[in-house]
């Protein structure tokens, strides 16, 4: 095979056996890899109903056919796949750097993790050879200690480490698993469900090659990508970096301010990419493969934070900043550095600081609940302090490690109306009350609050710079555009590539097909290519009704629905009602081909050759009352 | 034999080299057909994030991998310096390996000889250099490091300059 290594490793965790089998080339071709695969075998390893920390919820690693080639953003990529602690639907997260790459070259396109070790392990995956270690000097490290202590144990420099931190040891529910010390699969909570089965880390040296089907066209179409990766498609990633949406967000009004309190920031000017870049950006660097390079290493010169260093992008510096009301970017490179460190997901963390912060200014958590911290919209210090404690699950960062979600609902006192999430996934950097395209791909996300999942945002903020009003409407025709752009973006985090190219792809789908032909040697064609990123979308769907989610999952925040935009300018007033989310919904659900209970149809499912899990769907349709097709 | 300033290698730029490992995937692929740093003639070193180098074969005069081979399987082209190995006399046993300053001379995972730079002769330039998607490659002899060297210096003091003597 070319591209794909062809081989899927089994490591139960409970006997502490390990097989390797064969990759079922139907589901490559229908599936991709990355999280297609990944969800695909997912459905087929795990039963119904079980809790995401259950030793029977199996947890998927997998790469792309791409991975372990020079492709462009694309040789580098792997994802985590598993039933998700925060939105108990599916959980899936990508990350990029040099793990994926390695992890191919070893040999395996999958590996699927079932059941618990006893005591605390590392899987080495030394190309066949493969074997899980005594884990308990690791434990209490940060992913990055973890890196180089086995490295150093194993005394080899080029072994790539994946790993958790002392927040997905303790379940934090939002832990996240990462890979070359900056780079984490950060959303919905993969790290937790890895610490869950007392796996401290995933270490990989592979010496393999990796060959593809057509070299001499394939590195003709690099050449041709690099050049394409020179030019304004990609110019933000490579000059600014993602945090240049600051400004342009909040010259808008989109940017969710103090817990949605706000829809832009007095002091975006300090937390902006520019100043960033001007005061901490220390060097850029770049993934394995990638001839983009996007990675903002900063450092703080000096002050309180003095060598704090962190990777900066602009969804965890919106979250601990603007979002939290915070106006030094020193602390907020020091509250990266510290979610890296325990090993949370950056964005997330932050967004449960602004909830904290907000239900201290209403009344609803006191000083004392808050261990005596201070928090206060705008307080630095607050932040390292409640990430600190929600790293160790240390006081009241016990209860925020559950998430906004379920620290809301034990709190109670109408605390829920403050925890801004999406299928118990905190919110991201986009104010869904002045961009209603994307209030409808958040609210569908199969994997809760996000904006990977569909870029629905980029059609509102486009509009929002020309002065369009179409950003407020909520009208027929999202739904279409919704799907259209999930069912990209599902296959660029299959093959996997990265979505900072994604401008690259002049040609979209006919793009991607001649890729995944020049890789695999498979004969598909553009259609067949958009056709498996629909079908990767019902896959996920299918987990999700399976596990008991529909219409009323697809919701958005309280805030977005009942707290209009207070401040002066051009989004004052916005907000979503419940009629036009509804009127979103039934759009989207009809360019779907599924049922107005979002449940995809038997028919749907036959068009896109998925009969193998129809099963899924029977009871839930008949139970809808609805007349079974055929 | 080719005078030491005449000597062309490959030297990459450490404020340009972001640690991509482009170059590693091209020399694998030039060399051997196949993506696999391993058999790359080149490596990248990232220490730390901060700090990303690609390292190669520097050509030494009187190189010390050709002194220290006890089978004479080394020798130094006579015409520009690059490291021949006799792949019958070579039994990797690894001394030039230790010998090297720089890690640039390796034992190959399938043929267990060691193997390193060559410029890519045949191609007629280097193809790390020609792919390097941040130009940080080079092609370079000690002078024109030097002469790269000064110039970065001065430009960098001049900067400083503007930046302190207000322009009126």
């Amino acid at each position: 095979m070319h591209g794909y290594a062809g081989r899927v490793l089994h490591v139960d965790l409970t006997t502490g056996k390990t097989h390797v089998e064969p990759l079922n080339v139907e589901y490559a071709k229908k599936y991709i890899g990355g999280i297609g695969l990944g969800m695909r075998l997912l459905l087929d390893y795990s039963k119904p109903g079980v809790d995401p920390f259950s030793p029977e919820n199996p947890l998927i690693l997998t790469t792309g056919p791409i991975s372990g080639t020079v492709w462009p953003t694309g040789g580098n990529g792997h994802a985590f796949v598993s039933k998700s602690p925060q939105s108990f639907g599916v959980g899936e997260s990508k990350s990029h750097g040099s793990f994926g790459t390695e992890l191919k070259r070893a040999g395996y396109d999958a590996v699927i993790f079932t059941g618990k070790s006893e005591k605390p392990v590392y899987l080495w995956i030394d190309d066949d050879t493969v074997q899980l270690r005594d884990a308990k000097h690791l434990m209490g490290k940060s992913p990055s200690e973890t890196e180089d202590m086995i490295r150093e144990e194993l005394g080899d420099y080029y072994i790539r480490v994946a790993a958790i931190g002392p927040a997905g040891e303790k379940l934090v529910r939002l832990a996240c698993i990462i890979n070359d010390k900056t780079r984490a699969a950060g959303r919905t909570g993969m790290g937790a469900v890895m610490g869950s089965k007392k796996l401290k880390a995933i270490a990989v040296r592979g010496t393999h090659d990796v060959t593809v089907a057509k070299p001499d066209e394939f590195l003709e179409f690099v050449k041709e990508f690099h050049e394409r990766m020179k030019g304004p498609a990609t110019q933000k990633y490579r000059t600014l970096g993602t945090p240049l949406n600051v400004l342009v967000h909040n010259k808008i009004a989109c940017l969710p301010t103090r817990n949605y309190n706000n829809a832009s920031f007095e002091a975006a000017e300090k937390v902006s990419g520019e100043y960033l870049n001007e005061h901490y950006v220390a060097k850029i660097i770049g993934c394995s493969s990638c001839a983009m390079r996007c990675e903002h290493m900063c450092v703080v010169p000096e002050g309180p934070y003095k060598g704090a260093m962190s990777r900066v992008e602009y969804e965890p510096l919106w979250a601990m900043a603007p979002y939290c009301g915070i106006d030094r970017l020193d602390a907020v490179i020091k509250g990266m550095e510290l979610c890296n460190h325990y090993g949370i997901d950056a964005i997330g963390a932050g967004v449960i600081v602004a909830f904290a912060m907000d239900c201290y200014e209403n009344g609803i958590l006191t000083k004392e609940d808050l261990d005596g911290v201070e928090a206060r919209f705008g307080n630095h210090e607050a932040l390292i302090q409640l990430i600190e404690k929600m790293g160790k699950r240390e006081g009241i960062g016990d209860l925020l490690a559950e998430g906004v979600k379920v620290a809301a609902e034990k709190i109670g006192k109408g605390a829920e109306k403050f925890a801004q999430h999406i299928k118990g996934v905190e919110v991201t950097g986009y104010d869904l009350r002045t961009l209603k395209t994307a209030a409808l791909g958040f609210a569908v996300s199969f994997r809760g609050a996000d904006h990977n999942r569909h870029g629905a945002y980029g059609f509102d903020v486009t509009w929002g710079k020309e002065g369009n009003p179409k950003r407020f409407i909520a009208e027929k025709g999202r739904g279409k555009m919704v799907k259209d752009r999930e069912d990209l973006y599902t296959v660029i985090d299959s093959l996997i590539i990265c979505k900072f190219s994604r401008g690259t792809y002049y040609n979209g789908f006919e793009d991607i097909a001649k890729l995944y032909r020049l890789v695999t040697g498979f004969e598909v064609t553009a259609e067949d290519m958009r056709r498996s990123g629909e079908r990767i979308n019902n896959v996920a769907r299918l987990f999700n009704v399976r596990e008991g989610l529909s219409r009323k999952d697809d919701t958005l925040p309280y805030k977005v629905m009942h707290h209009p935009v207070p401040d002066e300018g051009p989004s004052k007033g916005a907000y979503v009602s419940q009629e036009e989310l509804d009127l979103l919904l039934d759009d989207y659900y009809e360019a779907r081909g599924w049922t107005k209970d979002g449940i995809p149809t038997i028919e749907k499912l036959k068009e896109l050759e998925m009969d193998d899990l129809i099963h899924i769907v029977e009871n839930k349709l008949k139970k809808a009352g609805k007349p079974r097709e055929e | 034999m080719v005078k030491i300033h005449e000597r062309k290698f490959v030297a990459a730029d450490p404020e340009k080299c972001v640690g991509c490992q482009v170059c590693e995937y091209i020399c694998s692929m030039t060399k051997e057909g196949v993506f696999n740093p391993l058999k790359s003639r080149i490596r990248v070193v990232r220490i730390n994030q901060l700090i990303n180098l690609a390292v190669t074969c520097r050509l030494c005069e009187d190189a010390p991998c050709v002194a220290a081979c006890p089978r004479k399987a080394l020798t130094q082209s006579e015409e520009n310096g690059v490291i021949l190995v006799d792949e019958d006399k070579c039994d990797g046993c690894g001394w030039c390996i230790e010998a090297c300053d720089y890690g640039a001379i390796m034992l190959h995972p399938d043929t267990k000889k060691v193997f390193v730079c060559d410029l890519c002769q045949e191609l007629g330039e280097p193809q790390c250099v020609k792919w390097c998607p941040e130009e940080a490659l080079d092609l370079v002899t000690a002078d024109t490091l030097a002469q790269k060297a000064r110039i970065t210096a001065v430009k960098k003091l001049f900067q400083e300059a503007l930046k302190t003597t207000p322009v009126t």
